[in-house]
């Protein structure tokens, strides 16, 4: 810093700046924080304050209709924690999380192995397999919606087809439990598999082309270069493919309410879009928080595993 | 086996796995485009009708649905809706994000590391956790059922993220040419204004793109403070206000999400290497 400093005495008169300004303009540190304080404000008063807030409702009984905040204690989690359909929403909150984060991982790894290939139109096949995670959910899930539907599903109707279906038998997508977690299983999938593979894609192609020489030179075949040089390396960046995407679902609510709404018969909540059903919709906006803090955990988790790696880098650089 | 048989094998697997990814992504906007075009006695066939191929136009195609999206439905409102909320996320975005994220990257040290982490870290915070407070604020400022409440509650989710990406972008110029322009006899402020900012009009075009995407692309705010239909955004508009009485107009429905989502995916696709590149580069050293 000492060097810079002198620098900047050493340039003759200021240009376009009164001289008053001019030691502000260039004292490095002041004008660091003058620049950053914007963005310190925002954050912490529109992220800061809410979450605050967040756990301060979670113990009050505030409704929609008011605004006053009644302190309740511990009521509203005793409530929630005694309701079975808060159980289930755990339960498929986990669920839906793990796997569809396993499915993603493993159908990224592959995606991203078959786009390191070079083969003629790959540049096309890589432009198509990232559509889906560009387009905003809320439309992409309506065409889903469509696809599911319990009456023109193209789905029962090639299923029916290949004699997968037999006649009489019937796929009501959207309308039994199970086989609508599978459908908002597989849209999240669908959504989510283009940021995987390309992260590690970019991974992939990061590696040194050497040390896979070396491998091959040392008569290492496909599956131990695979295992005991492509892993291990790629590890950091899986790291953060898995962290990002059970962060992102564990606590998302788009794609069920957008396909069932929680339905049939709050079957399908997760932790998220029960929160909404009771703290928005009800008016209830004290249980809806104590129902959004359970989704707190995962995030302190995520975020000690990031601010580690983030360390890990700093020594390792 | 022979050689030559097993390489076969290998391009054969490689080209059906190929297939089959492919499919899997395209398959819905294939579907909102066969839709969005098709007559509706070619539409609304029950799936129990082997016969009739759901996958082809049986009968020629049509432009109903797409003029029944933009004469008698609020479409054209949301997208207006859609682009000037975005339009001001990001004006707020920038102003605040970009010196934030030069600072970061060059002029507060050490510290920069673990406040860029930090800035970081609140990207992860997740609207659900937030937006049953936020329904509490917006109340107190005055702003529910108004588009304003997402102009205030977006940049939330947009600084931390372009402030991230910008980061990496900054790290990428060199410190020298600032201190030339010191030398030369600007200000520190004067060089960053006439050196710096130049060179980063790439990543700050990239950071608006990208801001944007994310503000088309959000729903659960949107959901949340917006209940009059002629205030919503695409994202709100098309899931929940496009459904008349218990009827489905499928074929405009799926013209409404083609044409919001395929712009937005090619204009992403393009600017994805980069992304990738300022999202990386914040992550290493510089």
């Amino acid at each position: 810093m000492g060097a810079r400093r002198d620098v900047a005495q050493l340039a003759p008169q200021a240009v376009g700046l009164g001289a008053r300004w001019r030691f502000v303009a260039d004292q490095a540190g002041v004008l660091g924080w003058f620049m950053l304080t914007p963005a310190l404000l925002y954050v912490s008063l529109l992220v800061g304050v809410p979450f605050v807030l967040a756990i301060v409702l979670s113990f009050s009984a505030a409704t929609a209709g008011s605004l006053s905040l009644s302190w309740v204690g511990l009521r509203n989690f005793a409530m929630v924690l005694a309701d079975p359909m808060f159980h289930r929403a755990v339960a498929n909150t986990f669920l839906f999380t793990f796997v569809s984060q396993a499915l993603v991982l493993v159908l990224a790894t592959v995606q991203a192995l078959l786009l390191t290939v070079a083969f003629p139109g790959r540049r096309v096949v890589r432009f198509l397999m990232l559509l889906p995670w560009a387009a905003p959910v809320a439309l992409s899930s309506m065409a889903w919606t469509w696809i599911f539907d319990s009456t023109f599903s193209v789905i029962n109707w090639t299923a029916s087809v290949i004699h997968l279906l037999r006649p009489g038998q019937w796929w009501y997508w959207l309308g039994t439990p199970d086989l609508a977690m599978i459908a908002i299983i597989t849209v999240h999938v669908w959504r989510m598999l283009p940021f995987g593979t390309v992260v590690l894609l970019a991974g992939m192609t990061a590696i040194p082309q050497d040390v896979r020489e070396a491998a091959l030179i040392d008569g290492a075949g496909f599956w131990r270069r695979l295992f005991q040089v492509e892993v291990p390396m790629l590890l950091p960046i899986v790291t953060v493919v898995v962290l990002f995407g059970v962060v992102f679902t564990f606590t998302d609510l788009s794609v069920v309410w957008l396909l069932t709404r929680g339905g049939p018969y709050n079957t399908t909540h997760v932790l998220a879009s029960l929160a909404f059903q009771r703290g928005i919709l009800g008016g209830n906006l004290g249980e809806g928080a104590a129902i959004a803090l359970f989704l707190f955990p995962v995030l302190v988790v995520g975020a000690v595993v990031m601010l580690r790696m983030a360390r890990r880098a700093e020594v390792g650089a | 086996m022979s050689k030559r048989m097993i390489r076969g094998l290998a391009w054969a697997g490689l080209y059906s796995g190929i297939t089959i990814f492919t499919v899997f992504a395209v398959f819905p906007f294939y579907w909102m485009l066969i839709t969005a075009f098709k007559q509706n006695r070619d539409l609304y066939v029950g799936a129990t009708q082997l016969g009739h191929v759901p996958w082809i136009f049986n009968d020629p195609p049509t432009l109903e649905h797409v003029r029944l999206l933009f004469q008698s439905t609020p479409y054209v409102t949301w997208l207006s809706n859609t682009v000037w909320v975005g339009a001001l996320v990001v004006l707020i975005t920038l102003v605040v994000a970009v010196p934030a994220a030069y600072s970061l990257a060059r002029l507060v040290g050490a510290w920069g590391e673990r406040l860029g982490i930090l800035v970081f870290l609140t990207y992860l915070v997740p609207p659900t956790l937030l937006f049953i407070p936020f329904s509490r604020v917006i109340s107190l400022l005055g702003l529910q059922n108004s588009q304003w409440a997402l102009v205030v509650v977006y940049p939330t989710f947009t600084i931390p993220f372009t402030t991230w990406l910008l980061m990496g972008f900054y790290r990428t110029i060199p410190r020298d040419l600032e201190e030339q322009a010191m030398i030369d006899g600007y200000s520190r402020l004067g060089g960053i204004v006439r050196v710096v900012l130049p060179l980063s009009v790439p990543g700050v075009l990239t950071a608006v793109i990208f801001a944007f995407t994310l503000v088309m692309q959000e729903f659960v705010y949107a959901l949340t403070f917006i209940s009059s239909v002629g205030r919503m955004t695409v994202s709100l508009g098309v899931p929940v206000a496009l459904v008349r009485g218990d009827v489905y107009y499928w074929g405009s429905l799926m013209a409404a999400a083609l044409f919001a989502s395929v712009p937005i995916a090619i204009v992403y696709n393009l600017f994805m290497d980069r992304f990738i590149g300022g999202l990386t580069a914040g992550a290493v050293k510089g």
